[in-house]
């Protein structure tokens, strides 16, 4: 009895390990027919469901990669994570001399590009004001007003996603497109969505990092004369910055992989955005629109962005623990 | 000078903080008015086919309902080996790679099961659904359990070792006894936190307009519903889709502060 408990509780314990590597596995297969068709280039391939013609002798497209700058102020953006846009040069495939002819070719630049510049939106609006929270929440506030104001950001965080979606497209995004103009549906409107979605969770988490800080240590400060901000300044976010930053990559890590919320409001148009106010798509509303009717090539490229997201996301994830693990030994 | 900086950053934190609070209040508000205005008991009668909502919340429950039973006895049980059995590298492991599959993007899952349930099956179906579900779940029980046992002092369970009692026995009867409360709450959490669940859902179960107990079919589900009537254009499938948001926020609402209200019983 004994040992057949034993032996149960080590398969469900493996269970996790298999279904990971299962995940892994299957979206690997279900995208083979797309990565043998357009290899890595899909990354950084801008059409999608586009028939573009090709040289039957030939079919490997000549290339040229142009670095593609993000508009003005998200440069730093586009250096970080190198996003270049390979643009084919169309006059070159028009040789004289070959018969052309057209292949529908599927490419994930759009959606990667739509997934991280809507995360980094949500993030650059949610970061200052959950760390305003967690600072009002942990230092400010007196106990009686912060406790229930602490529960009421824990059930926010509990809502789901689909909701704030909703209220995103009927409530929020008319009044964005009113005072900065554009399209209701865009990159701007999807980030602010899903920033204020992860607002509750980042600020939950990053005042129980800031909670983690010893009175003493705050005591002291206040003793030696130091300010409020002084004290939350240089004791109490260098005492918790290792949390404070695996939380903000958790959030990350979450908005990254969101669908609903960013689902009613990006538009669903595979177009590189040129203006934050454009519309563009996500990987995980890529996914969620079009996995019902497609089939072939097409089903088997949205496989390839799913496993893109996945690897991105774990990656993403891992990281957060890593830095979580360092920082506890 | 250094009380004025002072009292600036701690006005724009606490500016903030209400900033942030008015956003999650606004959307609590609209949802609070547009669900009620739509809100009607005969809801709970009709299936959606004739402007009700019954079918969709009792299917939700059942994908919900079956990937508790799948996911809660399996993650207890591997949350039981990561932190009674397992010694070492592999716990540690799989404890990690529990963590990651907690973030791990929902709709992801839902490709997964899709590639293995649902084109091998032929459609979709409440059965693709309610293991997109039970695997969402499986980490987040494993989690709690782990989370919890490690809050069983050891002193029990040498008691019970020295009491001649196996090791099973141990764990069954005494550390499971002890962290009872804390492993409901976090399985009522997790149980909350699923049946909010739309992405899994969109095309594993997929849902269904009418009343059906078959889980080889597409299966009635109230999130799905929810995406769907939002994206119509006629008015009224739209307060119909507040109003199913309404319900949902209300009942995973619940959820949660029966789970808490636990918690805070024992504390006492």
């Amino acid at each position: 009895m004994e040992k057949i408990f034993q032996k149960l509780s080590l398969a469900s314990a493996s269970l996790v390990f298999v279904i990971l590597i299962g995940i892994f596995i299957t979206l690997f297969s279900a995208s083979k027919e797309a990565i043998s068709e357009f290899g890595l280039g899909f990354i950084s391939n801008p059409n999608w469901n586009k028939e573009v013609p090709v040289t039957s002798a030939d079919t490997s497209k000549i290339q040229e990669v142009v670095s593609f700058d993000m508009a003005d102020d998200k440069e730093d953006i586009a250096d970080e994570d190198a996003i270049l846009d390979e643009d084919e040069d169309d006059e070159m495939l028009f040789d004289e001399d070959s018969v052309s002819e057209t292949i529908t070719e599927y490419g994930g630049l759009v959606p990667i590009v739509g997934t991280l510049l809507t995360t980094i939106i949500a993030l650059a609006f949610a970061l200052p004001i959950a760390m305003g929270i967690a600072v009002f929440l942990s230092e400010i506030a007196p106990k009686n007003i912060a406790y229930p104001i602490g529960i009421a950001i824990e059930l926010l965080a509990a809502i789901p996603s689909i909701i704030f979606g909703m209220w995103g497209l009927y409530y929020f995004a008319p009044i964005v497109a009113d005072l900065v103009g554009g399209y209701q549906v865009s990159l701007l409107t999807a980030g602010l969505v899903l920033g204020v979605m992860v607002l509750p969770f980042m600020a939950a988490i990053t005042r129980d990092s800031m909670n983690t800080t010893p009175d003493v240590l705050k005591e002291s400060a206040y003793a030696m004369g130091a300010t409020k901000f002084e004290v939350i300044k240089d004791i109490i976010f260098p005492y918790s910055k290792v949390g404070i930053i695996g939380s903000i990559i958790l959030a990350l890590g979450r908005a990254l992989g969101e669908t609903m919320a960013v689902a009613f409001l990006i538009g669903s148009i595979f177009s590189l955005p040129s203006k934050i106010t454009d519309p563009t798509i996500s990987i995980p509303v890529a996914m969620a629109n079009n996995f019902g009717e497609a089939s072939g090539l097409g089903e088997s490229s949205l496989f390839y962005l799913a496993l893109i997201l996945f690897i991105i996301s774990f990656a993403v994830i891992s990281f957060a623990k890593l830095y979580f693990l360092r920082g506890t030994k | 000078m250094r009380l004025l900086i002072n009292k600036i950053i701690l006005g724009l934190s606490t500016l903030s903080a209400i900033i942030g609070l008015s956003f999650l209040g606004w959307i609590l508000i609209t949802l609070f008015i547009k669900g009620l205005s739509s809100f009607h008991f005969s809801l709970f009668l009709n299936d959606l086919i004739d402007g009700g909502l019954r079918n969709l919340i009792m299917g939700q429950f059942i994908l919900a309902g079956i990937a508790g039973i799948v996911g809660i006895p399996l993650g207890m049980v591997a949350g039981i080996y990561i932190r009674e059995y397992g010694r070492g590298k592999y716990a540690q492991l799989i404890r990690n790679l529990s963590d990651i599959m907690m973030s791990a993007p929902s709709i992801v899952i839902g490709a997964f099961v899709y590639a293995i349930v649902v084109i091998p099956t032929g459609g979709t179906s409440g059965f693709a659904g309610a293991i997109s579900l039970a695997i969402m779940m499986l980490p987040i029980v494993i989690n709690t359990t782990d989370n919890m046992l490690s809050l069983v002092p050891k002193e029990l369970r040498e008691a019970g070792i020295a009491l001649g009692a196996s090791k099973y026995k141990v764990i069954i009867d005494i550390v499971i006894r002890a962290a009872k409360v804390g492993i409901m709450t976090g399985i009522l959490l997790a149980f909350a936190r699923i049946i909010g669940e739309t992405a899994p859902l969109l095309f594993t179960s997929e849902t269904s307009n009418y009343f059906s107990l078959d889980l080889t079919e597409s299966f009635p589900s109230l999130t799905v519903s929810i995406y769907d009537l939002a994206n119509e254009p006629e008015e009224a499938s739209r307060d119909l889709a507040w109003a199913a948001s309404f319900i949902l926020t209300v009942l995973v609402l619940f959820i949660n502060l029966t789970g808490r209200f636990i918690t805070r019983n024992k504390k006492r």
